[in-house]
């Protein structure tokens, strides 16, 4: 680990005459806007905490050392079931460089269990209803020698929540949710759960009673009224969501399903201290005469490019992510440390909400990972991530504004979203009320037998996925006044919803109407990852 | 007078089905109350009565008179008045027996209004009605000793092309007349039709007709071949008729082959007719009524119409035409008026008269002016385009029939030699819909020059027709017979007609767009695709190729092929394909199933289990990225319809399985397999072309379901037995054979897109997977096999 100067911690910028243009994702692009003076602040994340010096020492030293729990080792007999259990391609984001932490875990995991003499082994992508990874993907993940030696023999693979055999029903919570997660996690002796926190929502119960479960189960907190009621789902402690993940938890424990909880945490270096991107982690006014002229030959040579290939060049950036801590042992107190250290790197204090927020969507979001980023995974980054990245209060005043800069274009991959483009198609074309939609589509769309194939043998999401993310966004659609997008596609913008705006100009001036004049505005300059903490 | 006259005749009408025919009717039922009519119609399906019903008493022609009696009573009156009769002028004794004979000889009058008066009928067609007709009525009087009036009704042309004055006088009193033996001409006209008939079957010529068949349909199989070849050959053997036809009467100094059989025939009648009295009443061009009985009203399409109606679409720009020629035009109940005068004035007895109904005598109608209102009436009451805008009519140059054909011909020649070279051009979808709009732009000049070619003869004619009969009956007339039964031309005033009584008739005719704006309500591709998706219909049949996935079994067996190879491999797999890419799209071209059959044997000792595991990963890497979501939602929309969904498609089993849960039923190619390894060789002929078809009725049969109620959906001409067969075919990104093909049948045509954002994949090559397994195709790249050596064994 090379010397470096100690992070700061992350800033909120009173927007004054001196204030450079700042930086906005677009896309596969970006904008640099000049926001008002007097009346604009901009949040700015903390800079990369310094990652462990050896991850893999403090990774056996988790193992060895549990929290509520007896080390690994002890866990572990000879000819036990074991199943290893870890987070899919959502996480995390953009994927990271190679060792990927699973992969360091795992391996240390599965030493564990041959000195000790397991053989019946299982590695398993905990990926819910998401789409199966791909085997370039699992070997990122996992690594060569781990894929190599357990996919062949069909001990490695994806989670199926829709195979019927595959599926076991452990009962309901005390509040009636049904509970049901994978047979070869109940009919294991152990389950290791190898995870990675990317934000705060991450981790915990919702790593088992999510990850390894299905619709039936899932349903019961992937709603309308849960979401609503998750304020925000990033901050565990006020979110329903992880109330009945918790509940499902309790199911599963209750039931003697054994988990052995592996939780991570990474710092927030996306794009590198150093390198093409490095700029992109940097506050603006601190950009050196190089980063200026990487960043306008960056933009000269995207302007040249298709589509396709921005995407290629861009999906092809590994973080060059590092590991901040590792903790394993029991879940709810495993997760509370990790919980913390996540905060650690992510929360900034702010003082008060706005009239407006702004935000940049980048080019990735949990689920177009190698993909494109469709109009309805545009929404859920604002509106569902980005939107609820706070804790205390949202950023945005209710009946406040939300501009967000995306080119939204109309294009989906019909590989991995083939519900998607019906649900844009079909649903969002009739209705954009979640409420609406989850009583009218939601079933249909969830039971439908090539949607369900398709998740099953290719590479799709599952066919209720669309809707969970328009979910998703509920509680910023009903706290928000209006929704504009900086430069999208105006025919995706408007199913969606939404209003574009040609520039943020344009759009600041749109959302008077909305909020009046002379309106104070919030830049979230997101990514790398901040989380703000409202007071 | 008139109508007392008449009172209680019973009066036999050929030809009430036509417009003149009609009118007539009309006018004798409610002006002539005391009469019985006996109409000769051909009885068709449902017989003389029902047509007589449909055709013309619902007509809108007695809209009047039912509306003046009340229903119930016009329905009581016309049965008790108006009888039917089964039989046909184009057969001796007009085909009448029993009853039917009994009551047509018992009438006291018979007006011959039967013709063909299409001026591009084939001459013997011509011949039979025009010609035969009237001496054939003369005939069945005289064979049963009856000698009603019987009154003709011929045309003005009859005097043929010619300057000057045209006077009442029988065809051979005429100083111009040459003398033909009518007889000679009737065997002259049977014998070119054999000869014709003999002609198209030369083996040259049936060669061409294939080729003609094969150029306009592809490979479409070939019962579909043959049957479009015996169209062509029919519809050449027309073509050749109408041409000696057009040929004939030229020769003899007529317009066309209609005012010559009509001229040949009056003279057959004449001198057939014995003792049978004839009055021969010749109108000129009949065109919409003046006053009865509404104003303006017209039936079906006439001969100016066309021409009036392109004008004003601004499709033709240029009409031959002096400018001071007078056209002679005269609306149809003044020619009505004249016939039921002349009937109820009863036979001359100097033998056969002839009475002339036209206008360019007394009140002459100028070519010019005809124009000036024309344009004057279209600027003020413009046609809309299907954008709304108007369209702006062209200045009329009055140029000489010559440089108009030259012009066409030019333009059309340019337009086939473009469209020669779009042909051979793979397009689809939108691209067809350029090579679609040049077609539509040709046929329009087609049309045009049609026009010219059959029309110009009479724009140009400067003949006047003589009006002393006619207007010497009017001047004998009583006052009330004059105000119910106007034929005096004098009283028209031409610019009134034109501009308020003619073209707006013939505008709502031809349901031309009146109205600026955008066409309101559901579009036809709308209303077509609701009849689709209705939950009546009872199968869907997708292709796959082009339809569902843009794709074809040369990319599928190209991206497994190279699935595991090394890249020294498969770059040579490429070279080999491309070398033999050419091959394989020319027998594509001829023969589907043959080219199936070749390129399948690719598949020689490929290993079952693995193509099983790579065909589903081809289903995801490959074919779902080249899918069309519109398409698959489209099937599932059916799907949930209840309706049978199933996929018809020449790809292989294994390659199309991974699709089985989007369909209820596939149905493909098989190939046999021994020891865990494909043989090469089919189980069954590919389901192409008309074994589509066949499969697709096969199946509909075991399934208890009708075609006629079933969707199929596909998107090349070789599909067209199948799109043919079901009620509600759709052609989905049309190549442009079948793009023209939908668009002349009115078809649903839909244009699926592959999503925007998917991975481009434009070479079909696998991507590199662990080496896990045997190449799948070493086979191929050891022998080198292919098209070429299967050519040669065979």
């Amino acid at each position: 680990m090379s010397p470096r100067k100690a992070p700061r911690p992350g800033l909120v910028l009173d927007v004054d005459a001196s204030t450079p243009p700042i930086l906005f994702h677009h896309g596969e692009n970006f904008r640099m806007e000049k926001l008002p003076v007097g009346r604009s602040r901009i949040i700015y994340p903390a800079e990369p905490l310094r990652g462990l010096i050896d991850p893999d020492q403090a990774i056996r030293d988790a193992l060895d050392n549990p929290i509520e729990s007896e080390p690994l080792r002890a866990l572990m007999t000879p000819g036990m079931k074991l199943t290893i259990a870890f987070d899919d391609i959502s996480l995390p984001l953009p994927p990271m460089r190679r060792p990927d932490v699973r992969q360091r875990i795992i391996e240390a995991v599965l030493d564990i269990a041959a000195e000790v003499g397991v053989d019946d082994v299982h590695i398993i992508a905990a990926l819910a209803l998401h789409r199966r990874m791909t085997e370039d993907e699992l070997r990122h993940a996992v690594g060569d020698r781990v894929y190599d030696a357990f996919a062949p023999s069909g001990r490695l693979y994806n989670h199926d929540a829709e195979d019927p055999e595959g599926m076991t029903h452990l009962g309901t919570t005390n509040h009636g949710e049904e509970v049901q997660i994978s047979t070869r996690a109940v009919e294991s002796d152990l389950t290791v759960y190898v995870n990675i926190n990317l934000v705060s929502m991450d981790g915990g119960h919702k790593s088992t009673a999510t990850g390894l479960s299905g619709y039936t189960a899932l349903r019961h907190h992937h709603n309308v009224e849960t979401m609503r009621n998750s304020k925000s789902f990033m901050d565990p402690e006020n979110s329903e969501l992880h109330t009945k993940n918790w509940r499902q938890g309790d199911v599963i424990r209750s039931a003697g399903v054994k988990i052995f909880q592996i939780e991570t945490t990474i710092n927030n270096n996306t794009f590198g201290e150093t390198g093409p991107l490095s700029m992109l982690q940097k506050r603006e006014w601190e950009w050196t005469a190089r980063d200026r002229a990487m960043f306008l030959a960056m933009q000269g040579g995207l302007s040249y490019m298709t589509k396709g290939a921005k995407r290629k060049v861009f999906h092809n950036w590994k973080a060059p992510y590092e590991l901040t801590s590792v903790q394993a042992g029991e879940i709810e107190a495993v997760h509370k440390v990790t919980t913390a250290n996540t905060y650690a790197q992510h929360l900034v204090p702010v003082e008060g909400q706005t009239d407006i927020m702004t935000m940049g969507l980048p080019y990735i979001s949990p689920y177009n990972v190698n993909s494109v980023m469709n109009p309805i995974l545009v929404a859920v980054l604002g509106l569902g991530y980005f939107f609820n990245l706070y804790k205390g209060k949202p950023l945005v005043r209710e009946g406040g504004v939300l501009i967000m800069s995306h080119p939204t274009p109309w294009d989906f991959n019909p590989v991995h979203h083939p519900s998607y483009i019906d649900f844009f198609e079909q649903v969002l074309a009739d209705t954009t009320d979640p409420i609406e939609i989850e009583r009218k589509y939601e079933k249909q769309y969830a039971e439908d037998e090539w949607y369900r194939h398709l998740y099953r043998t290719s590479y799709a999401y599952h066919g209720v996925h669309p809707f969970y993310m328009w979910y998703w966004c509920s509680h910023a659609l009903q706290h928000l006044g209006s929704v504009i997008v900086v430069g999208g596609e105006p025919k995706s913008v408007r199913r969606l919803g939404f209003r574009p705006a040609s520039t943020l100009q344009d759009a600041l001036e749109m959302a008077t109407d909305t909020v009046g004049p002379q309106p104070t505005i919030t830049h979230f300059h997101n990514p790398p990852m901040l989380m703000a903490d409202v007071k | 007078m008139i109508a007392e006259n008449l009172a209680g005749k019973r009066i036999a009408v050929t030809g009430s089905t036509g417009f003149l025919g009609t009118a007539l009717i009309e006018r004798l039922v409610r002006s002539v109350p005391e009469c019985e009519l006996v109409l000769l119609v051909r009885p068709g399906r449902r017989g003389a009565q029902a047509r007589v019903t449909r055709d013309v008493l619902k007509n809108d022609a007695f809209d009047r008179l039912r509306a003046e009696l009340g229903k119930d009573e016009f329905d009581e009156m016309t049965t008790r008045r108006v009888h039917a009769v089964a039989g046909d002028v184009g057969t001796d004794g007009l085909g009448l027996t029993g009853d039917d004979l009994a009551l047509w000889l018992s009438a006291d009058v018979i007006i011959h209004s039967a013709a063909t008066v299409s001026f591009d009928s084939p001459l013997d067609t011509a011949v039979e009605v025009n010609l035969l007709g009237p001496q054939r009525i003369a005939n069945l009087c005289k064979e049963h000793g009856v000698t009603p009036h019987l009154v003709a009704v011929s045309t003005c042309y009859v005097a043929g092309s010619r300057r000057g004055a045209a006077p009442e006088q029988l065809v051979n009193e005429s100083p111009y007349f040459v003398d033909v033996d009518w007889r000679r001409e009737v065997d002259a006209a049977r014998r070119s039709r054999r000869n014709e008939e003999t002609a198209s079957r030369q083996p040259k010529k049936l060669r061409d007709f294939r080729a003609g068949a094969q150029r306009e349909l592809g490979a479409v199989g070939t019962p579909a071949l043959a049957a479009k070849t015996e169209t062509l050959r029919q519809a050449w053997v027309t073509d050749q008729m109408v041409e000696n036809g057009r040929a004939r009467a030229s020769s003899l100094g007529f317009p066309d082959a209609y005012a010559y059989t009509k001229a040949l025939g009056e003279l057959a009648l004449v001198e057939s007719c014995g003792d049978v009295p004839v009055s021969i009443v010749r109108p000129s061009i009949i065109e919409s009524a003046w006053a009865e009985p509404v104003a303006g009203w017209i039936r079906g399409f006439r001969m100016a119409e066309p021409v009036i109606i392109s004008y004003a679409r601004g499709l033709l720009s240029e009409f031959p035409g002096v400018p001071e020629g007078v056209v002679d035009v005269i609306p149809v109940d003044m020619v009505v008026a004249a016939i039921v005068a002349v009937a109820a004035r009863g036979p001359k007895d100097d033998g056969p008269d002839v009475t002339q109904v036209a206008s360019g005598a007394a009140n002459p109608l100028r070519y010019k002016n005809l124009v000036d209102y024309a344009e004057e009436w279209f600027v003020a009451n413009p046609i809309y385009d299907e954008l709304g805008q108007p369209i702006a009519v062209a200045a009329w140059q009055f140029p000489g029939r010559g440089r108009v054909e030259r012009q066409l011909v030019r333009a059309r020649t340019s337009l086939e030699r473009a469209d020669a070279i779009l042909e051979k051009l793979p397009l689809r979808g939108r691209t067809a819909d350029y090579a679609m709009k040049l077609q539509a732009r040709k046929e329009i000049l087609d049309q045009a020059s049609g026009y010219v070619e059959l029309y110009g003869a009479y724009a140009e004619c400067e003949a006047l027709y003589g009006l002393e009969n006619l207007l010497g009956m009017w001047a004998e007339l009583s006052e009330d017979d004059q105000a119910t039964f106007t034929f005096d031309p004098r009283v028209i005033d031409w610019k009134h007609y034109v501009q308020n009584v003619h073209l707006p008739s013939v505008v709502r005719q031809a349901r031309a767009k009146t109205t600026p704006g955008k066409k309101v309500g559901p579009s036809r591709s709308t209303r077509l695709r609701g009849q689709v998706l209705s939950p009546d219909r009872q199968m869907a049949a997708f292709d796959l190729e082009n339809t569902i996935v843009a794709s074809n079994v040369v990319t599928s067996f190209a991206w497994l092929g190279t699935r595991n190879l090394s890249p020294r491999d498969r770059a040579i797999f490429a070279v080999r394909a491309l070398s033999q890419g050419p091959g394989w799209l020319a027998l594509d071209r001829k023969d589907r199933s043959d080219f199936l059959r070749s390129f399948y044997r690719n598949y020689r000792g490929a290993p079952t289990a693995q193509i099983e595991r790579d065909a589903q990963e081809l289903l995801s890497h490959y074919l779902l990225n080249k899918s069309f979501p519109d398409a698959i939602r489209r099937v599932r929309e059916h799907r949930s319809l209840g309706h049978r969904t199933v996929l018809i498609t020449g790809a292989l089993d294994f390659v199309v399985k991974p699709l089985a849960p989007l369909f209820d039923d596939i149905i493909s190619a098989e190939m046999g397999t021994a020891g865990g390894r494909y043989t090469g060789g089919m189980i069954s002929v590919p389901p192409t072309a008309e074994n589509r078809y066949q499969a697709l009725a096969d199946y509909a049969k075991s399934h208890n379901i009708d075609l006629r109620e079933s969707v199929a959906y596909a998107d090349s001409s070789s599909d067209l037995p199948m799109l043919e067969a079901v009620g509600f075919p759709v052609a989905v990104n049309p190549e442009t054979k079948l793009a023209s093909i939908a668009r002349k049948r009115g078809w649903l045509v839909e244009d699926f897109q592959k999503q925007s954002g998917a991975p481009s994949r434009p070479i079909p090559l696998a991507p590199r997977t662990g080496a896990r397994s045997e190449p799948l195709l070493s086979r191929m790249m050891n022998r080198g096999s292919g098209i070429a050596k299967e050519k040669t064994r065979r």
